[in-house]
């Protein structure tokens, strides 16, 4: 049967970028740590270093999805098998994933999502305030408590807190790394 | 506004009277397949033990029970949550490399949400089948007519998206090369069943989700 690199279609591996952030680094190890294997995303730029390091990692199955929404149904079915994930997102994904929450809600599945920040603070695109403002208030509307990490060491403590939220207690939560903690996007 | 031309398209035929079993509603509806989706289904599965059933909102989820002899811990029956049933059963093949994982969904399930078809299509798990509803109705809310019926194809999406072993059956005798298909093929395997639009019973089932999900990893060995 099908092994986990057998599974995915190797991707071209990207070399991980020469200047390593080192609280994405350490946030990583702890997300393989507390056994997680399976990585979804929607490209984001946000996200870099975790997707960059779930794709060059043979154990872990690294899943570009097409919408947030995929990352939540796949997350649940992990679990379901027997597997942790985390869903890694842009705030705009968050209002994608609405519906789905109901899954994880009614449910009880365990959900970890960490949440890249758009338009919270110095964002230059405008497009982006909407969802940047709404992200919090829709998370925790559909059952999911929400930390939230501005600065590099701050991260680091949250999403341990997470994890023994999320794996220990089964609980829904998501982690908002806002756009103090990754530098704001100034162009548009 | 021109009127689409319907000269190639194909004829459809209405649901005979006796397919709905006890408790189903006659619908009058046509659509271009005509077998009854759980005989069918029944052929294209086989032998329902072989298999993780995730079955789709609405009436998918009721076959599915009906295949697996009611509400059974190897079944996840979705009763909400329109366009998961496909994601959540490939984070489920991806975590059970050593079980067959089988998604039971409608055409109206799937279209909510068909990119989830190419995320397959890039990770390709042969362990995973699809097998999707194809009655051309949005059967739950009134059978309304779906856009399976006005010229799209799933099959041909799901080619699109990457997945190569695909099947569209509409006639009997196609049955058994698609079940060979869905066990057999050594990438995820997808087969379209074009049905008729009858609507069979639903079966009863828990309405404690935190039960299933126990109960489905219970069956599995693991700690709930």
């Amino acid at each position: 049967m099908a092994t986990k690199t057998a599974a995915k279609k190797a991707p071209a591996r990207r070399s991980v970028s020469a200047k390593k952030p080192q609280w994405q680094e350490s946030v990583y190890r702890m997300l393989r740590d507390a056994g997680i294997s399976q990585f979804s995303y929607v490209p984001d730029a946000g996200h870099l270093h975790l997707i960059d390091r779930s794709l060059a990692d043979p154990e872990v199955h690294s899943v570009a999805l097409t919408t947030e929404e995929e990352g939540v149904a796949l997350s649940a079915g992990a679990h379901l098998g027997g597997e942790k994930s985390v869903v890694l997102m842009q705030s705009s994904g968050v209002g994608n994933i609405i519906n789905m929450l109901s899954l994880s809600e009614y449910c009880k599945f365990p959900l970890l999502i960490l949440v890249s920040m758009r338009g919270d603070y110095g964002e230059g695109n405008p497009w982006q305030y909407a969802m940047g403002r709404g992200a919090q208030t829709v998370l925790e509307a559909m059952g999911v408590q929400v930390l939230t990490a501005d600065d590099p060491e701050d991260a680091i403590q949250t999403v341990a807190a997470a994890l023994t939220m999320v794996n220990q207690s089964g609980m829904q939560v998501a982690v908002l790394l806002t756009q103090r903690l990754l530098v704001a996007k100034s162009f548009a | 506004m021109a009127k689409k031309s319907t000269a190639n398209a194909p004829r459809k035929t209405a649901a005979k009277p006796g397919m709905l079993g006890a408790g189903g509603r006659a619908t009058g509806k046509e659509s271009t397949g005509h077998m009854e989706r759980r005989a069918a289904c029944k052929v294209l599965v086989g032998n329902p033990d072989d298999f993780l059933f995730i079955g789709g909102i609405a009436s998918a989820k009721d076959d599915a029970l009906w295949l697996a002899g009611g509400d059974v811990p190897h079944v996840f029956p979705l009763g909400g949550v329109m366009g998961a049933a496909c994601a959540m059963g490939l984070g489920l093949a991806l975590a059970q490399p050593d079980k067959r994982v089988m998604v039971m969904t409608g055409d109206g399930e799937l279209l909510m949400n068909s990119g989830t078809l190419a995320t397959i299509g890039v990770l390709n798990p042969p362990n995973l089948s699809i097998i999707i509803i194809d009655n051309e109705h949005y059967g739950e809310t009134g059978f309304q007519p779906s856009h399976t019926g006005r010229g799209v194809d799933i099959a041909k999406i799901a080619e699109g998206s990457g997945i190569q072993a695909v099947r569209t059956v509409i006639e009997e005798s196609e049955l058994e090369d698609a079940a060979r298909v869905l066990r057999n093929s050594n990438g995820t395997s997808l087969v379209l069943l074009k049905c008729a639009a009858t609507s069979p019973p639903k079966i009863p089932h828990s309405r404690n989700g935190n039960l299933q999900r126990t109960r489905f990893r219970e069956g599995l060995g693991f700690k709930v």
